[in-house]
């Protein structure tokens, strides 16, 4: 429990006239305990997750999820990214854009698009690499920071993909190429503008390009998987 | 108040012995030109440069000596250890790149850019790079030689990612493994000058391959005559890198051995940029749909086909 000392009952005669009601008298012992809450916390407290419904818990992480879309659509110094990362977001972005590259020219032999799997392990393991190169180089973002950044960054080339399967359905002509090759790029230079406004600050300056650079080629990548996505 | 004796005036110690008193303190190091010379005298006497840093106490470069062996004295399971390996500036892995695409005659790769610091970045992100290069430009090479074609049906040919990354990967890890233990080897039996860590030859053949980047993009041209050019080119300027940074290491050696030895090197520098261009750039100006009509065939008047021979 809470160490509390007993209220003052009877007050010296007042030297300090002000102090009389918190000075403790000296013939009451003050005793207690004073302990640090460790572990669960204690049940009258009123953050605890274990008592509210379900739906709030999940209502706030999808909105904590929701915020940082946001945040990547319209960069700006974001602490919802950076201090309260998740990997929500970069886990349902990344399963939603493996899913949606599925269906390509399904020939099973070498010839195909990517599949589930090989676009699961470059966005995961391209995060991971870049993320060790950016920390070997001395920057001072942490890890997991990172990832959340670079997955949340994903988000304007799953609306990509997403532009590009709906252009495709209506038809697969020149026009059409044409019309997602410049949906991609434009998407492609959003996120790497996204991702390395949030990422490059943490560089010493002699060293931002090294870093920046991977993440380049890592959106130059996906956007390449996106737009060589042909239909059957 | 400060004591009396604070404020009196202290002789202070020649540097090199307050370094020699606590050698963990930071310091400071310019470097000088005339610096290089000597760095390469501690090195001759010096085998080994790995974390047991044994001061020779040369005559003009002990402080020289406790730095380098400052460097790199983390354990090799903590992060810092590999830390050490990127500890490169933009500028310094472009200078690195420039001077493999621009090889000046007679000056060793490793002794000008990178004799004080092997790093591990350049190697890797242009092996990365040139893993997409190749697959892309390929890809894509393809794509414009069989545009006419109304029977082409595009395919994305994403399983090739995987081959060039294991090839070019295999290549630039392994095979200067296999160099450095040759060379080894070799010291052991013939008292070299010159000989190379691990990590100095890994970045010399990272840095080599940049010159590929390229000549990837370039070899979308479909035609034979442009592509065959432009891989000679590019293999004459890396390979050139290579041979003028291996040429010191060997030649002291046993002449044929010394001839084998780089001879080797050149000749899977070729294999590499030779498979590369077969296996992910199809044949221009070859019609795959066409078939080949071996012989006229003429039909007999009573039925029987008669194939004419030519003598």
């Amino acid at each position: 429990g809470k160490g509390r000392a007993p209220p003052a009952l009877s007050a010296r005669p007042a030297q300090f006239p002000g102090l009389a009601d918190v000075s403790v008298p000296q013939d009451i012992p003050v005793e207690g305990e004073i302990t640090v809450p460790v572990g669960s916390p204690s049940p009258d407290e009123d953050f605890s997750t274990l008592d509210e419904p379900v739906r709030d818990t999940i209502m706030r992480d999808l909105k904590a999820v929701g915020k940082k879309f946001v945040h990547v659509l319209y960069p700006r110094k974001s602490s919802a990214l950076l201090r309260d990362w998740d990997l929500w977001g970069p886990l349902v972005l990344c399963v939603s854009l493996a899913l949606m590259l599925q269906g390509g020219s399904a020939d099973s032999k070498d010839d195909g698009g990517p599949q589930f799997a090989e676009v699961f392990v470059i966005i995961w393991f391209g995060a991971v690499v870049i993320t060790l190169n950016s920390k070997l180089l001395g920057g001072t973002i942490s890890f997991f920071q990172s990832l959340c950044v670079l997955g949340y960054c994903v988000l304007p080339l799953t609306v990509a993909m997403l532009l590009c399967r709906l252009v495709l359905l209506l038809g697969s002509g020149t026009g059409a190429f044409v019309l997602r090759l410049l949906v991609v790029l434009a998407m492609f230079a959003w996120s790497t503008l996204a991702s390395t406004a949030f990422l490059a600050d943490s560089q010493p300056p002699s060293r931002r390009a090294l870093a920046v650079y991977p993440i380049f080629l890592f959106y130059f990548v996906i956007s390449w998987m996106i737009l060589t996505f042909t239909p059957q | 108040m400060a004591a009396a004796d604070d404020l009196k005036f202290q002789e202070f110690d020649d540097a090199a012995n307050l370094l020699a008193a606590n050698p963990d303190a930071t310091t400071i190091s310019i470097d000088e030109p005339s610096e290089i010379p000597k760095n390469q005298h501690s090195r001759r006497q010096e085998p080994g440069r790995e974390e047991d840093d044994e001061l020779l106490g040369t005559d003009d470069s002990d402080k020289t000596e406790l730095l380098a062996g400052q460097k790199k004295s983390a354990p090799f399971w903590t992060f810092e250890y590999y830390q050490t390996f990127f500890d490169v500036d933009t500028y310094q892995v472009l200078d690195r790149i420039k001077g493999s695409v621009f090889p000046v005659p007679g000056k060793n790769f490793v002794r000008l850019y990178i004799r004080s610091n092997p790093d591990l970045y350049g190697p890797f992100w242009i092996c990365a790079t040139l893993v997409f290069t190749i697959a892309v430009s390929g890809n894509l090479s393809n794509f414009f030689i069989h545009l006419g074609k109304p029977t082409y049906h595009y395919v994305p040919q994403f399983r090739k990612v995987s081959i060039a990354a294991t090839t070019i990967y295999a290549y630039a890890w392994l095979v200067p493994l296999a160099l450095w233990g040759f060379l080894m080897w070799r010291n052991s039996k013939v008292m070299n000058i010159v000989s190379y860590s691990f990590l100095e030859i890994v970045c010399v053949y990272g840095y080599s391959l940049f010159i590929y980047i390229p000549t990837a993009i370039l070899w979308i041209i479909p035609q034979k005559v442009v592509r065959w050019v432009l891989m000679v080119f590019s293999l004459c300027l890396s390979g050139s890198v290579l041979v003028m940074t291996f040429w010191p290491a060997v030649r002291d050696d046993n002449r044929r051995i010394a001839f084998a030895t780089v001879g080797t090197i050149l000749l899977l520098h070729a294999l590499l940029s030779v498979g590369c261009l077969a296996y992910f750039f199809d044949a221009p100006e070859q019609d795959f749909l066409a078939p080949i009509i071996p012989a006229p065939i003429i039909p007999a008047h009573n039925g029987t086909t008669v194939i004419t021979k030519s003598h």
